[in-house]
C-alpha cells in the first residue's frame, strides 16, 4: 500500500486545466519531490492531497483515505508545513508548539520537538522576533508535533540564505530518518537532488518525468562530455565511453584540466519542461 | 498504532480561548483601539458636555451607560471583524484547517475572547463612569437581569456580525476600515455620542435598524433611573423591542456567517 496514490487527477479553474491527468505513487518512508515551474500545478496538486481543495476528477488515496472526505483522525496522521504563514506573532515559540500539541491524540514532547528543529535557545522568544529561517523551523515544529506519518512541505526554503538552507536540509533529513514520508514541492533543483529519493517533474498540469534525481530525464545514460586543455587550447568530446577515451588520451601523459561531465539535473529539468538551455 | 483519542471539541476550544486572550492582550494596538478607545471617548465627551438633566442625572452618566453598549460592540464586532480577517490573512486559519482541530473549537475560542474582553470592557467603562461621573451599580435584581440579557444578546449578535463582515473585507488592512466605518457612523446615529433627542428623525430611524442603538438603550435602562425614560425617542425603555431587535440580529448574523465564512483569502 502506497502512502499516496493518485490516478487521473484533474482540476480546472474557469475551464483552464491546472492539473490535467496526474498519476503519482509515493511509498511509505520515501522523500518525494515534486518539481516544476510556477503555475505548473504543484500547489494545486498538493492542496488536493492535503484536503484543502476539491478535485474535478480522479482517484486520490492519502494514507488509505480520500482527502476530500477526511476525518479528524486522518488530519492527525498528516502534517502540513505552511509556506507563507505569519501567524501567532505574539506567542512564544514554546506556547505556540505546546498549543498545537493539544490538538493531537499522541503528540511528541514539546521541548523535544523544539530541540529537534534547533530552536531551544529561542523557546521563550516571541514568534515575531524570529528570523525568516527560524520562522520556517517553527513551521516544521508545528507540522510534526502530532507525530505525523506523512509531512507536506510546500517550497520550504524559498527566500533562505545558503547557510540556512543547508541547516534546513539537515532537519528534513533527520525527519526522513525517523521513517516519516515526506512530499516536498520545490523549484530548487539542488534541493530536490539533496533531499529526495525520487523526483517527479510536473509541467502544464501533467507529470512529464519521474525517477531518482540521478536518472531523471535519462541523465545517467546520456553521453558524457570529456574536456581537457592542450597547448593549442581547450578540447572537448562528447562520448558514450569516457573511461576508454581518457585511457587512450592519458597515454601521452598527464591531461591538463581534465573533467568528465554529464547533463546536470538542471539540464535534464529544463529539457523536460521545454525550455532551451 | 496508538489508541489514544483526540481531545474533545470543548477542551480544544477552551485552549484556543486561552491562546486568543494572550494574543489579544499582547497586541498593544488592538488593546488601544478596540479596548481603551471607548474609555477615552467617554472621558472626553463626559468632560466636554458638563450639563445636568432636570432629573438630576448628568450627561456624563448617560454617556457612561451608552458607552458601555458601544464598548461591547467594539470588543465583539470590531474585534472579530479585524481579528478574523487577520487570522485569514496571516495563515492562522489555513494552518488550523490542516490540523485535527474541530472547526467549532475555533469559534469557541473566539467566543471566550469576546466574552472576557467584553466583561473587562464593561468593568473599565463602569470604573471610568464611577470615578468621573458618580455612576453607581444597580441595586435591583430586575436591572441586573436586564443587564445580563442585553449583554448576552448584544455580544452574540455583534460577534456574529463581526465574523461575517471579516469575510467581506478583502484583506486584514481593509478590514479595519470596513468595520470601523459602520461602527463610528452608528455611534453618532444611535444616540451614543449625541443624545437621541438631538438627532434628526431620519437618522435615528436609520440607527434604530442596527444593534448599537438597542444595546446602548438597554444599558441606559440598567444604569439610569426610570425618570430618564422620557429622554428616549419612544418615551420608554422598550425592553420588548430591544430583545426582539438584538435577537433578530443574532439570527441574521448567524446566517451571514454561514454564508460568507472562508478559511482563506483566495476563492476556490
Amino acid at each position: 500500500m502506497s502512502a499516496i496514490q493518485v490516478r487521473g487527477l484533474r482540476k480546472s479553474y474557469h475551464d483552464v486545466a491546472a492539473v490535467d491527468g496526474v498519476d503519482l505513487d509515493i511509498r511509505h518512508g520515501e522523500v518525494f519531490a515534486l518539481l516544476g515551474p510556477n503555475g505548473a500545478g504543484k500547489t494545486t496538486t498538493v492542496e488536493i492531497l492535503e484536503g484543502h481543495r476539491g478535485r474535478d476528477a480522479g482517484e486520490v488515496s492519502v494514507l488509505g483515505t480520500d482527502p476530500g472526505s477526511a476525518s479528524r483522525s486522518w488530519r492527525g496522521r498528516i502534517g502540513i508545513v505552511l509556506q507563507t504563514a505569519n501567524d501567532a506573532a505574539e506567542l512564544t515559540v514554546r506556547e505556540s508548539v505546546r498549543h498545537y500539541a493539544g490538538y493531537y491524540a499522541d503528540p511528541a514532547p514539546v521541548d523535544d520537538v523544539i530541540e529537534q528543529v534547533g530552536l531551544s535557545a529561542k523557546a521563550g522568544a516571541r514568534v515575531k522576533s524570529l528570523s525568516g529561517g527560524q520562522r520556517r523551523r517553527l513551521d516544521v515544529a508545528l507540522g510534526v508535533i502530532g507525530r505525523p506519518e506523512l509531512v507536506f512541505l510546500d517550497e520550504p526554503t524559498t527566500g533562505f540564505d545558503p547557510e540556512a538552507r543547508r541547516q534546513f536540509w539537515e532537519l528534513i533529513r533527520n525527519l526522513a530518518r525517523t521513517g516519516t514520508t515526506i512530499l516536498l514541492t520545490t523549484h530548487y533543483l539542488d534541493e530536490a537532488e539533496a533531499l529526495a529519493d525520487r523526483v517527479a517533474v510536473i509541467a502544464g498540469g501533467r507529470i512529464v518525468a519521474e525517477g531518482t534525481p540521478a536518472t531523471l530525464g535519462g541523465r545517467s545514460t546520456a553521453k558524457a562530455t570529456v574536456s581537457w586543455t592542450t597547448p593549442d587550447g581547450p578540447r572537448s568530446t562528447l562520448t558514450d565511453t569516457p573511461t576508454a577515451l581518457i585511457a587512450e588520451l592519458s597515454r601521452g601523459g598527464e591531461l591538463a584540466e581534465l573533467t568528465v561531465t554529464r547533463p546536470s539535473l538542471e539540464d535534464a529539468y529544463l529539457d523536460l519542461i521545454g525550455e532551451t538551455t | 498504532m496508538t489508541t489514544a483519542t483526540l481531545p474533545s471539541t470543548a477542551a480544544v476550544g477552551l485552549a484556543r480561548g486561552g491562546i486568543e486572550l494572550r494574543q489579544f492582550f499582547r497586541q498593544k494596538d488592538q488593546v488601544i483601539f478596540t479596548f481603551t478607545f471607548p474609555a477615552f471617548i467617554l472621558i472626553l465627551l463626559g468632560s466636554i458636555f458638563d450639563q445636568t438633566y432636570p432629573t438630576g442625572i448628568s450627561v456624563g452618566q448617560v454617556f457612561t451607560a451608552s458607552m458601555i453598549g458601544a464598548g461591547i460592540v467594539s470588543t465583539s464586532f470590531v474585534n472579530l471583524g479585524t481579528g478574523v480577517a487577520l487570522d485569514r490573512e496571516d495563515g492562522t486559519l489555513k494552518r488550523l484547517r490542516g490540523t485535527p482541530m474541530p472547526p467549532t473549537s475555533y469559534f469557541v475560542g473566539k467566543i471566550v475572547l469576546v466574552a472576557v474582553a467584553s466583561v473587562a470592557e464593561v468593568v473599565l467603562l463602569f470604573a471610568v463612569g464611577a470615578v468621573m461621573f458618580d455612576v453607581s451599580l444597580p441595586t435591583e435584581a430586575g436591572r441586573w437581569f436586564t443587564f445580563a440579557w442585553v449583554f448576552v444578546l448584544a455580544v452574540i449578535s455583534c460577534a456574529l456580525l463581526g465574523i461575517a463582515i471579516s469575510g467581506i473585507a478583502r484583506s486584514a488592512q481593509s478590514a479595519g476600515a470596513v468595520t470601523q466605518l459602520p461602527f463610528i457612523a452608528l455611534l453618532f446615529m444611535s444616540g451614543v455620542y449625541i443624545p437621541v433627542g438631538d438627532l434628526p428623525d431620519w437618522m435615528l430611524q436609520l440607527g434604530s435598524l442596527f444593534p448599537i442603538k438597542w444595546a446602548a438603550q438597554g444599558f441606559r435602562s440598567v444604569f439610569l433611573p426610570d425618570s430618564m425614560m422620557v429622554q428616549e425617542a419612544a418615551g420608554s425603555w422598550e425592553h420588548g423591542t430591544t430583545a426582539l431587535m438584538l435577537g433578530a440580529w443574532c439570527v441574521i448574523g448567524l446566517v451571514l456567517c454561514l454564508a460568507t465564512f472562508r478559511w482563506t483569502n483566495r476563492r476556490g
